[in-house]
C-alpha cells in the first residue's frame, strides 16, 4: 500500500533580486511515498534544483513559502537545530559533482565516519570503522580497507560517486535527494550506479527524489514522473503513462528532442527559444505559451489549472488538446533566437 | 585517396621526475591509431573520458605534438606543424567543449569571429563586418549580436558563435569536440541539426568526438571506439550499433539508458550479462597490460581488436 512520505504543498521559493522577490519554485505541491522513486525533469533552469534545496534547507537567503509535510515536521518552517537532526539522518542527499562535494583535506573513511557519529555519538571508533567499511563494501568498492585511508583525489569520479553516496545512506536515511547524480560520469560508470541506487532502495526502503535532465535515466529508474517548466509542475504521472503517452506540449518536445540510440531520426525536434530567467518568467497564463506560438491563443487557459486526465495522471494547461508539431519544419528554423 | 588519413598516430607526454627533472616516464594517450575520413562525411570518435579521443583530435589540428606517425590531408603530409603551409591551418578548424571558456570574454562577437578572416583575408572593414554579419545569419543569431558580448547570449546561442568562427574560413574539415556535452536536451537538438544542414550545404567534412553514443548514432557514417589510446572497434554506425564485435562496445552499447520504460528489466538483464561477459572474457579481448590488441578485420568495413589467431 502507498505510505505518503513527504509532502509539499503550494511550496514556494522565491530568490531577492534586487529589492524584489522572484519566485524559482512556484506553487508546487506533491507528494512521494515510501519505496518509490519520483524523477524530477525538466531543461536548466527549471527549478529542479531549487526544489531540492528548499526540501533540504539548504538555501540560506531564500524565502520559502506554503509547507513541506515530512513526517511530523514542517521542513519550510523548521529551526535550523531541527533541520540539522533530519539532515543526514532521515533526509539523505546525493550531489551532482562528487569532487566538490567531498572535501579534499580529509580521508574518505574519516568523511562517512563524520556522518555517523553527528547523529550518533556514542557509538565507539572501532564500530564507527566497522560500520563505515560496511557502507564502503555495499556501495561496491572493491577494497574498503584501502580506499578508507585515500583522499578523494586518489578515486576516479565513479568511485568518489560511490563514496557521496554512502555519505548519503550512512545513517538509513527515509528520503534520498540525489540532484543529477551521474550528470558528470561516463555512460558505464554511469549504468553502474543506477544500478547501484535501484539497488539500494530495495534494501532501504526509502523515498527517492531523483533530479535529472535526462529522460533516458527517467526511463531506466522513475516510478512517477513530474515535469518542470519555469518553477511549475506542468505534467505529473506514473512513468510508463509519461513515455506512453506523454500530454503537455512541454513533455512532448522534451521526448522528441533526444537523440535516440535505438532508432534513427531525420532530424530533432527543436523547443523554439530558451527557458526564460528567473526575472523575465511570465507569471500570468500557461508559462510554455512563448515557446509554442504557433497554438492559437485561446487554446491556453487564463489561469492554467491542473487537470487530472485519468487517476494519477495531472496535466496543466489546456493547451494539451490542441497541440501538434508544426508540420512545416522549414518555417520554424532560424526563428529560435533574437 | 582518403580526403584525411591518419596513419599510426601516437602522442605521448613525458612524466617529470627526480631532482633534475628528467623524463621518468610516458603516459600513452594515443598509442598507435589509425583511421581514415571520406570528404563530406561524419566520423565519430567515442571512448570514455581519458582514453584520449579528444588528444587525437587536436593532434590532427596541431595544437598537440606528435610522438609518431602521419597525418595526411588530400594527399599532404601535415604531420609536422612547423613545415604545413598556411592553407591548411584554413582549412581545417575546430569546434571546443565548453561554449562558456572557448569565448575571450573581453572581446565582442565582431572581434571573434572575424579573427580567422584578420589572420588569413585581406578584407576592409566593411567587407568584414558585413561577412560577420552574413556568418550570423547563417548560424541563426541577428545581425546586430556583433556589438554584444558573449556573457550576453545563452549556451546553445554560444556554441553557435563557436561555429559561426569555425566556418568563417570556408574550411573543409571541422574537428567538433564534444560540441554538444554542456548543453541542454533541447539546445543540443538545436546545434545538432544546424551542424547537419550546414554539412550539406557546404559540404563539409566532420571529425565528431563525444562520449554520447545516441548523439553518436544521430551525426555520424563511420565510428571508431577508443581505450587507453587504442582502437578496439572501427565500422559503419550500422556494424558498430547492430552488431558489435568487441565486448567493451557491447557494454558501452549496453550502457546507453533506454528511453522505453516497458522494456527496463529486460535491458537490465541484458547489462547485467553483458557485464558478467566482460568480466569473464577480459582476457580474451586484452592483452596483460590491459590494453587492446590491434584491429583485424571481420567484414569489408568492420574492424575488431583481437589477437591474431594461432
Amino acid at each position: 500500500m502507498k505510505q505518503e512520505l513527504l509532502q509539499l504543498k503550494n511550496l514556494r521559493t522565491s530568490f531577492r533580486i534586487g529589492d524584489e522577490y522572484y519566485a524559482a519554485v512556484d506553487d508546487v505541491s506533491l507528494t512521494v511515498n515510501k519505496n518509490e522513486v519520483l524523477a524530477v525533469v525538466g531543461e536548466s533552469g527549471c527549478g529542479k534544483s531549487a526544489l531540492a534545496f528548499s526540501v533540504m534547507g539548504l538555501h540560506t537567503r531564500a524565502k520559502i513559502e506554503g509547507n513541506i509535510l515530512f513526517k511530523d515536521h514542517d521542513l519550510a518552517h523548521a529551526s535550523p537545530g531541527t533541520m540539522n537532526r533530519l539532515r543526514g539522518k532521515d533526509l539523505g542527499m546525493i550531489f551532482q559533482d562528487p569532487l566538490t562535494a567531498l572535501n579534499p583535506l580529509m580521508i574518505i573513511g574519516d568523511q562517512i565516519g563524520e556522518v555517523i557519529y553527528l547523529h550518533n555519538k556514542t557509538l565507539s571508533q572501532a564500530n564507527r570503522k566497522k560500520k563505515v567499511l560496511e557502507l564502503l563494501d555495499k556501495v561496491g568498492i572493491p577494497r574498503p580497507e584501502h580506499t578508507y585511508n585515500q583522499y578523494p583525489h586518489e578515486l576516479s569520479g565513479g568511485m568518489r560517486q560511490r563514496v557521496v553516496i554512502a555519505i548519503a545512506i550512512a545513517n538509513d536515511p527515509e528520503l534520498l535527494i540525489a540532484d543529477e547524480p551521474t550528470t558528470a560520469l561516463d555512460a558505464t560508470i554511469q549504468s553502474q550506479i543506477l544500478d547501484l541506487i535501484t539497488r539500494l532502495k530495495k534494501d532501504m526502503h526509502a523515498g527517492i527524489i531523483l533530479i535529472t535532465h535526462d529522460l533516458g535515466v527517467v526511463a531506466e529508474m522513475a516510478d512517477r514522473v513530474a515535469v518542470m517548466y519555469a518553477g511549475e509542475i506542468v505534467e505529473i504521472a506514473d512513468v510508463m503513462t509519461l513515455f506512453g503517452r506523454p500530454l503537455h506540449p512541454y513533455t512532448r518536445s522534451l521526448l522528441n528532442s533526444v537523440p535516440n540510440a535505438e532508432k534513427d531520426q531525420d532530424e530533432l525536434h527543436v523547443i523554439q527559444g530558451i527557458v526564460p530567467s528567473l526575472k523575465n518568467l511570465p507569471r500570468e497564463g500557461c508559462r510554455f505559451k512563448d515557446r509554442i506560438p504557433w497554438l492559437d491563443e485561446s487554446a491556453h487557459e487564463e489561469n492554467p489549472q491542473m487537470h487530472e486526465v485519468t487517476p494519477g495522471h495531472f496535466v496543466r494547461c489546456t493547451c494539451y488538446k490542441h497541440f501538434h508539431f508544426p508540420k512545416e519544419r522549414k518555417e520554424e528554423k532560424h526563428h529560435g533566437i533574437s | 585517396m582518403a580526403f584525411l588519413e591518419v596513419k599510426d598516430l601516437k602522442v605521448h607526454f613525458p612524466i617529470k621526475g627526480g631532482i633534475f627533472g628528467r623524463t621518468v616516464d610516458y603516459v600513452k594517450a594515443v598509442d598507435g591509431v589509425s583511421f581514415e575520413i571520406e570528404k563530406g562525411k561524419t566520423y565519430g570518435l567515442v571512448g570514455e573520458s581519458g582514453s584520449g579521443k579528444t588528444t587525437t583530435g587536436r593532434a590532427i589540428i596541431g595544437l598537440n605534438h606528435i610522438t609518431a606517425g602521419k597525418i595526411v590531408f588530400e594527399g599532404k603530409d601535415i604531420t609536422d606543424p612547423r613545415k604545413t603551409k598556411q592553407d591548411f591551418r584554413k582549412n581545417v578548424q575546430m569546434i571546443f567543449q565548453d561554449p562558456y571558456s572557448s569565448l575571450n570574454a573581453k572581446k565582442r562577437v565582431l572581434d571573434i569571429v572575424a579573427e580567422p578572416l584578420r589572420n588569413f583575408e585581406k578584407m576592409s572593414k566593411a567587407e568584414e563586418r558585413k561577412r560577420v554579419q552574413e556568418l550570423l545569419e547563417l548560424v541563426g543569431l541577428s545581425p546586430e549580436s556583433i556589438v554584444k558580448y558573449p556573457h550576453q547570449f545563452s549556451g546553445g546561442q554560444r556554441q553557435r558563435i563557436g561555429i559561426a568562427r569555425a566556418i568563417a574560413l570556408k574550411p573543409q574539415l571541422i574537428i567538433a569536440d564534444e560540441p554538444v556535452s554542456a548543453l541542454d536536451v533541447s539546445v543540443q537538438a538545436q546545434v545538432l541539426n544546424f551542424m547537419r544542414e550546414i554539412q550539406k550545404e557546404l559540404g563539409l567534412t566532420y571529425l565528431f568526438i563525444s562520449h554520447d553514443l545516441g548523439v553518436i548514432r544521430h551525426m555520424c557514417d563511420q565510428i571508431g571506439i577508443m581505450y587507453r589510446g587504442r582502437f578496439v572497434e572501427e565500422g559503419t554506425t550500422e556494424d558498430i550499433f547492430q552488431s558489435p564485435q568487441h565486448i567493451y562496445t557491447k557494454r558501452l552499447v549496453a550502457a546507453i539508458p533506454d528511453i522505453d520504460p516497458t522494456k527496463r528489466e529486460v535491458h537490465m538483464q541484458f547489462r547485467q550479462k553483458v557485464k558478467e561477459e566482460y568480466e569473464q572474457s577480459y582476457h580474451d579481448y586484452f592483452d596483460n597490460q590491459g590494453l587492446a590488441y590491434s584491429l583485424q578485420p571481420v567484414s569489408s568495413t568492420h574492424y575488431v581488436a583481437l589477437p591474431e589467431k594461432g
